[in-house]
């Protein structure tokens, strides 16, 4: 891993009270900002001196995107709401229980205290080979170190690679993508809404970043319409320490049962890929099916096709096909 | 302006990635500038020096030239619309994402590349064996013939300068930028295969060291981008009027009796009624 140093390198850091006033400076220094939500990922680029922004704009004293509010039925939850206060909100607990569950197998209370449901969603992939500095494909270079054969990559991608095998490490992403939600993006030029699941990209379409937030992009906040709302739901994260981890791979569905057979169903997978996958064929082949344990073998079969497993994350194959299987059985329950 | 992106490799050493971007844009704008002076240059200079040309006559060899002259085979037609569809492939796969264009272009892009090694495989074979091989090449000749022209253009008096042979000294000089180039991101490209998953190789990104892999990249970089400026210019010379004769020849195959005489001399590309290919190996050009 890379080695933390106790300072920074120095940078121009601004506060400000208002979206538009921090979408100014954004604009003003383009790829030289970085914005700052809860500063968990944030602080370790710095340390590591990977990530050396010319200014960094801390979104913490902007008080309308902590707002968590309903109306007609849609959720809209500011970027800057901690995952704590995702977890207590109870129009989230009522209606998008899965929501509230993924946050809280994310990470450990202190973080949850502190890191916002915006950080969550747009943190940056785990890879120690990229995180260590070096010139990977991800970082703008030309190779991927965790794809060599001797490369350590048990918690790498077993689907959706492109050159790069990094995976995303988001818990909440996965279970937002199965609720259909859709993410508001603020810049100098206005705003734009996009699906959660077109929010993510990988490396075939960008080898550098890991979603479509570009330089002078703020997501200001997510919205969760009533599509899914209290609906069947599971989530489930697989990682190495039970207390405090990332996953290993995690899976969230949604799915409407009506008299024991599935009407609709959405399998989103995270941590097997470089964004949260989403399982279209192992949902079509299923929809219409009655609830019970073949369907749900059928689900897994057909979530793992075309998995291209690396040389130490085998592993995962197994793991995915059983965690789409769980979670169709699950969604019974 | 850079030239060149270095990183650090894992033992921290500094290592050259690929050429720096900023080229890709330099030679876009070199075609530009070629072509708005290009434009100015036919516009001002050429029609003075049309009427100054003394280019040598035919000579009275008209006698015997057919109706129409084929100019390219069937063959020789699809090779090259082949080539210039999967090099505009390349150049899209390989350069919108770098201008702001993002989509997952990387195996269109590789395809693309094997269709065009493909094609420049055909290519060297069928000219080696089937085609006048020499006549594209620059020779010594044209370079001479060449001082002669430009000695013309700035107004001395060198006598009668000969008409061209089957491809002028331009067309030789674009021929072997593009071979150079071609070479240079074909074979650097065929090593990248390797450095990404693809059904016709094993990936292996240790076989070669970082900075070896840097220097692919970087030729393959380099090569590509001389294309954005051989692409231009070439795009813009088969639309010009005065040119669009050699376009259709491409198109159709041959060009007419007139266009033959106007611009080629009949001692140097020799064609006849009996020839079905002019450049066929069992008619080669007389020598002068």
């Amino acid at each position: 891993m890379a080695v933390i140093r106790d300072k920074m390198p120095a940078f121009q850091l601004f506060q400000p009270a208002s979206t538009g006033e921090a979408l100014g400076v954004l604009d003003q220094y383009g790829a030289d900002a970085w914005v700052l939500a809860g500063g968990l990922d944030s602080w370790d680029w710095f340390k590591d001196r990977v990530k050396k922004p010319a200014a960094v704009v801390d979104l913490g004293a902007i008080d309308s995107l902590r707002e968590i509010r309903s109306f007609g039925g849609t959720v809209e939850i500011g970027a800057m709401a901690t995952l704590r206060d995702v977890i207590r909100n109870e129009d989230v607990m009522s209606q998008f229980s899965i929501l509230v569950e993924a946050a809280e197998l994310a990470a450990s209370p202190q973080i949850r205290n502190q890191g916002t449901i915006g950080g969550n969603i747009g943190q940056d992939t785990r890879c120690w080979y990229y995180r260590d500095g070096w010139s990977c494909y991800r970082a703008g270079g030309n190779i991927c170190y965790a794809d060599t054969p001797t490369a350590m990559n048990r918690e790498h991608a077993i689907l959706g690679a492109s050159r790069c095998v990094a995976v995303n490490p988001s818990d909440t992403a996965p279970a937002l993508v199965a609720l259909d939600a859709e993410m508001v993006i603020e810049s100098a030029g206005g705003r734009r809404v996009v699906p959660a699941q077109d929010f993510f990209i990988g490396p075939a379409i960008d080898i550098t970043r890991m979603t479509v937030l570009e330089p002078g992009d703020i997501l200001t906040s997510i919205r969760i319409p009533s599509t899914w709302a209290s609906q069947r739901f599971y989530f489930e994260k697989s990682r190495d320490r039970a207390v405090w981890d990332f996953p290993l791979a995690n899976i969230a569905s949604a799915a409407k049962i009506n008299g024991g057979v599935i009407e609709d169903i959405r399998i989103v997978a995270n941590g097997v890929a470089p964004y949260p996958v989403r399982f279209v064929a192992a949902e079509n082949a299923i929809r219409g099916q009655e609830l019970n344990e073949q369907t749900a073998e059928l689900a897994g079969d057909v979530a793992i096709r075309g998995v291209n497993p690396l040389a130490h994350n085998g592993y995962k194959v197994t793991l995915l096909r059983n965690l789409v299987k769980r979670s169709v059985r699950g969604a019974e329950a | 302006m850079e030239l060149f992106q270095w990183g650090t490799n894992p033992w921290g050493q500094e290592i050259l990635i690929r050429v720096s971007w900023d080229l890709l844009y330099l030679s876009f704008w070199a075609g530009i500038v070629f072509i708005a002076f290009h434009l100015l240059y036919a516009a001002v200079w050429l029609p003075k020096l049309a009427r100054a040309a003394n280019d040598g006559d035919s000579g009275g060899v008209s006698t015997g030239v057919p109706e129409t002259i084929e100019r390219h085979t069937l063959a020789a037609r699809l090779f090259h619309w082949i080539m210039a569809a999967s090099m505009l492939v390349l150049l899209v796969t390989g350069f919108f994402p770098i201008i702001g264009v993002q989509f997952a272009w990387l195996t269109i892009h590789w395809i693309a590349g094997v269709v065009l090694t493909i094609s420049i495989i055909y290519h060297i074979v069928h000219a080696s064996f089937y085609l006048d091989f020499w006549s594209i090449w620059i020779l010594p000749e044209d370079m001479a013939e060449a001082v002669k022209r430009m000695k013309r253009q700035l107004g001395q008096d060198v006598g009668e300068v000969q008409k061209h042979a089957k491809y002028p000294l331009d067309h030789k000089l674009y021929h072997t930028a593009v071979m150079l180039a071609g070479l240079a991101v074909i074979g650097t490209g065929l090593v990248m295969m390797f450095n990404i998953e693809n059904p016709l190789v094993s990936q292996n990104a240790y076989l070669l060291a970082d900075e070896t892999w840097g220097l692919m990249y970087a030729l393959h970089g380099l090569g590509a981008v001389l294309f954005v400026l051989l692409t231009l210019t070439h795009i813009y010379f088969a639309v010009r009027p005065d040119k669009i004769w050699l376009t259709k020849s491409m198109i159709f195959g041959s060009v007419d009796r007139e266009q033959y005489l106007a611009h080629h001399d009949p001692n140097r590309w020799n064609v006849s009624e009996s020839s079905s290919d002019a450049s066929d190996l069992s008619n080669p050009p007389a020598k002068n």
